[in-house]
């Protein structure tokens, strides 16, 4: 059952194949014998009343494309009675009192919520490996890393232990791990899905989207996340599309641009290779090719790393112990109880991004760092602006590598590298996709799509179309 | 040496809107603590604010009273800083692009008129309270108050005296609540002055160094805190010292200020353009709007006072110096056939003492404004004497009903019968022929003496003109 897609299930739901509670249970059995840490908290008892809910809904005809659908939310999402911890020592204790308009959404469409998955914490890492629970581990080899810094989130839908997953993409946080598990990631141009509810790490970056096997998949669930919200002021009331409605449109003529900038130095040969060859397949299909150039992405790293430490210097703010969250111990006044709680509660690379962006803001330093990297910011979005005059669609990698070995980057820095095609998406508020294109050394290659904005249909038309042609898309890792 | 005492206000204005400045919880005053904070207001993670509209109507409205530029495009920053009555570690508020920019405002202080410049008006949410004395070991948080519109008034340091000061924060006070933007209580903390005090050698250019005082909340203290602010700097530079730019709290109590924090101890707050937020666009199409829903201003409606009313300069000035009682007036005097001047001074004299004695507010006068018109016809109609009318008025203040039902209740009618008046007339002359003979031999004083006889026999009730005109005629 677990090797269907979310598309299948629907299609078996429908059909009174199997009962949502039959599913529901079946995933949460797998979830419970799963040794992939990719859960913070799995909400049986929960799932299987909303299984049950879902189920009376479809007898009753009263049912959405989704009801009964199960999947694996992102613990960055505030859920209802249900701890939100982002990843953090800081909210292990806290029990959200309110949905985030992502989460209302999913529970208005009927879907079966297993559990929260696991995340870097605060969003903010690579690897998975700076989650307060525990690093993920790579369905593909456990000895690697899923990516992050939805990590819990891909390495779910890869191991089949959901059908689907929510995300976020602050820097490549959905794209990332979906290529280096091999899966289809889908991060939405900025406004186009809710942040209310979803806590905070860059404002102006932060965009949630859907992790599932296929684009058909991310089509759907992307057809129940999107949408204005009142309570986001930077939500765009843009009409929302059937994003299924283009999907078998043909791509014959499609213009791609490939950035010289994403196929230079620092980027794997076997990677290379993969993209190379996906590439290719879209020439078979009629798509022509040209090298394009987005000069400025080479300060995309810089600016992302003024901008988001900025943002998140001022997000993390509200957690100071004082009204919900970890508090430290028998603090002696004000100040220790600031310090201890947020020095003991914070681990080590939220502490240093949280340091970096206050000091990016200081008096003195702010035009030289904040201002400049906003200006920088412009600059990018006016690469794309300009290539998309030219190319229908940019495509690259998605990751330098493959998924790496667990502990083995050490230096920040050098982690930070890992997001280098990933960031000029968020910084130009751009839809982008990761879609499983080839394996190097037995580890998913995932292929970046950037589109224009508010082009979400025509990107997973044109994943569909290339998914219809290849079948990267359904291998599993060999145990699932 | 000679000291020329400078002054900045800053001045904080509670809008009045339902709902707070970034939240639907309601901005109600005095509710149970923690009760009026939604997730929003709390801070909690996730939540995003969202820029409640009103807000912004008010704050054009107050720009476009004290003709100022509009920043159609304005922007909202956080300013971070850490205190456990600011929820989420920043407030928002506006830095570089405020939404009212320069303007200003006419005072007038012992008859000379000084205009203020305003530099600027931003909106900024309100923090919490923090309640020190509520427990022992504790600090108590009521988060009620975070999230409430201000709009902050910037003057320019014009202002040389405690007393421009008090005259330039009364001015702004009565503007507000003539918009109808902020209900002006100053007890509640819905307006709240910070002022910003130097000295400098008569006739110098260069601004002395600064203290800003902080916790006043009535006109009285802000007068009195400059002065004392402005005496404690005289000493220490006459003393060859130095001024420290600070924040100095104002204690009413013992009536003195004391160091808060230094320059060097101030935050650095980080300022940034908050991204929750996009810039605020205000259309044409909305000033134009606000514009035409402007009412008329105080300087505007003394100018109307004088030209629609004949009233006098000073009676203008006193009858707009508030809302409510240029209401009253307005209301009182709608009345067709009232006479102006005559309803001008009963309310300037006997109805504002009345509400001072007893400490209330105009809106709250036991006497409505279309009975205090019908008292005033009643004189102006010769029912009653300008004399009779006061003790009637006070049956009206201790609710004893209208003036037609005093009156009534009371006999107190005035006697317009010449043939009554007459007899009694008569019988006065011939009851005190020594008078008489005086008036006849030219002491015409006298004449008050029987006028008095008359008033005494009629219990005040005579028309005392036509007694007059009546005693004349017999008398000669």
């Amino acid at each position: 059952m677990h090797t269907k897609t979310l598309t299948q299930l629907v299609d078996g739901l429908a059909k009174k194949e199997f009962s949502s509670t039959e599913i529901t249970q079946h995933f949460i059995n797998r979830i419970k014998s799963s040794k992939l840490n990719a859960f913070i908290t799995v909400t049986e008892d929960l799932a299987l009343e909303q299984a049950r809910v879902a189920d009376d809904r479809i007898a009753n005809n009263d049912n959405g494309v989704l009801t009964g659908v199960p999947y694996a939310h992102k613990d960055i999402f505030c859920t209802k009675g249900v701890k939100t911890s982002a990843g953090s020592k800081m909210l292990d204790n806290f029990i959200a009192p309110y949905d985030s308009t992502v989460s209302h959404k999913l529970n208005t469409a009927g879907t079966v919520m297993l559990g929260k998955s696991n995340m870097d914490e605060f969003a903010m890492g690579s690897s998975n490996e700076n989650s307060y629970y525990g690093s993920v581990k790579n369905p593909w080899n456990l000895n690697k890393i899923p990516g992050g810094s939805s990590g819990g989130s891909a390495a779910s839908v890869a191991a089949r232990l959901s059908p689907f997953a929510t995300g976020t993409d602050t820097g490549g946080s959905i794209r990332q791990p979906s290529s280096l598990c091999g899966i289809t990631g889908l991060k939405p141009t900025y406004g186009r899905v809710s942040r209310y509810g979803m806590i905070a790490y860059a404002s102006s970056l932060d965009q949630a989207g859907p992790m599932t096997q296929t684009a058909e998949d991310a089509a759907l669930v992307l057809n129940v996340m999107a949408g204005f919200d009142s309570k986001d002021s930077t939500s765009s009331d843009k009409n929302v599309e059937d994003y299924t409605a283009k999907l078998e449109d043909s791509i014959k003529g499609l213009k791609i641009g490939l950035p010289k900038e994403f196929f230079s130095e620092g980027l794997d040969d076997g990677v290379a290779e993969n993209i190379m060859h996906a590439i290719k397949e879209f020439e078979s299909m009629g798509a022509s090719v040209k090298e394009i150039s987005l000069p400025n992405s080479s300060y995309a790293i810089p600016t992302y790393y003024i901008v988001a430490p900025c943002e998140c210097s001022s997000n993390l703010s509200r957690m100071d112990g004082v009204r919900y969250g970890y508090r430290c111990e028998d603090p002696k006044d004000l100040e220790d109880l600031y310090l201890r709680s947020r020095s003991e509660g914070f681990g080590k690379e939220v502490q240093r991004r949280i340091m970096i962006g206050a000091y990016a803001l200081s008096a003195g330093y702010y035009d030289a760092y904040y201002l400049k990297a906003q200006k920088v910011r412009h600059l990018i979005s006016d690469d794309f602006k300009r290539a998309f005059k030219d190319v229908d669609v940019v495509m690259g990698p998605v990751s330098p590598t493959t998924a790496f070995d667990l502990g083995s980057v050490k230096d920040p820095v050098s982690m930070y590298l890992a997001d280098i095609y990933t960031l000029s998406a968020n910084l130009a508020g751009l839809p982008g996709m990761s879609i499983p294109a080839g394996f190097s050394n037995n580890l998913p290659v995932g292929l970046q799509l950037i589109g224009n904005y508010w082009s979400e249909s025509i990107l997973l038309n044109i994943a569909h179309k290339f998914q219809q042609q290849t079948d990267w898309h359904n291998k599993a890792p060999k145990e699932y | 040496m000679n000291w020329e005492t400078v002054i900045g206000l800053e001045i904080h204005a509670q809008l009045n809107t339902k709902s707070k400045i970034f939240s639907s919880a309601s901005t109600e005053y005095g509710a149970k603590p923690n009760s009026q904070a939604c997730a929003v207001d709390l801070g909690l993670p996730g939540v995003l604010p969202v820029l409640n509209k009103e807000v912004v109507s008010k704050a054009i409205k107050f720009g476009l009273a004290v003709k100022a530029k509009i920043n159609q495009r304005n922007i909202f920053d956080r300013k971070n800083y850490f205190y456990p009555d600011l929820p989420k570690g920043y407030q928002i508020s506006q830095l570089d692009w405020p939404i009212v920019g320069e303007g200003q405002i006419e005072i007038s202080v012992d008859n000379n008129t000084k205009v203020i410049g305003v530099t600027r008006a931003h909106l900024e949410e309100d923090a919490g309270k923090s309640i020190h004395d509520l427990y022992d070991e504790y600090t108590a948080v009521d988060l009620n108050r975070a999230g409430t519109p201000l709009l902050e008034i910037v003057s320019e340091p014009d202002m040389r005296s405690a007393k421009e000061a008090v005259s330039y924060a009364k001015k702004i006070h009565e503007l507000v609540q003539y918009l109808d933007i902020c209900d002006g209580n100053m007890q509640e903390g819905s307006f709240r002055c910070d002022a910003n005090v130097s000295i400098r050698p008569a006739g110098d250019n260069k601004l002395g160094t600064r203290a800003e005082l902080k916790n006043i909340n009535s006109f009285k203290f802000l007068e009195r805190a400059i002065n004392l602010e402005v005496d404690r700097q005289q000493d220490i530079l006459e003393d060859g010292g130095e001024i420290v730019q600070e924040t100095r709290l104002y204690d009413s109590i013992k009536n003195e200020t004391r160091s808060m924090r230094s320059k060097e101890e101030a935050n650095d707050y980080r300022y940034f353009p908050d991204p929750d937020l996009l810039p605020v666009e205000i259309s044409d199409e909305l000033m134009s709007q606000i514009m035409t829903e402007l009412p008329e201003l105080p300087s505007e409606k003394k100018a109307r006072y004088i030209s629609e009313f004949e009233l006098s300069e000073y009676d203008a000035g006193v009858l707009t110096s508030q809302k409510s009682l240029a209401d009253y007036f307005e209301k009182a005097v709608s009345i067709s056939n009232t006479n102006v001047k005559l309803c001008a001074n009963w309310i300037m004299g006997d109805l504002l003492a009345a509400l001072n004695k007893e400490q209330v507010d105009i809106t709250n006068s036991p006497i409505c404004a279309e009975d205090l018109s019908l008292l005033v016809s009643r004189i102006d109609d010769d029912t009653i004497s300008g004399k009779i009318a006061k003790d009637v008025f006070k049956s009206m203040w201790n609710g004893e009903g209208s003036a037609d039902e005093v009156i009534k209740e009371k006999g107190l009618k005035q006697i317009t019968d010449s043939s009554e008046i007459e007899s009694i007339i008569d019988s006065i002359i011939a009851a005190n022929a020594p008078q008489v003979e005086q008036f006849k031999s030219g002491n015409e004083k006298i004449i008050g003496f029987f006028v008095g006889q008359a008033m005494k026999a009629t219990g005040g009730k005579a028309n005392p003109k036509q007694v007059n005109e009546l005693l004349r005629k017999k008398l000669t």
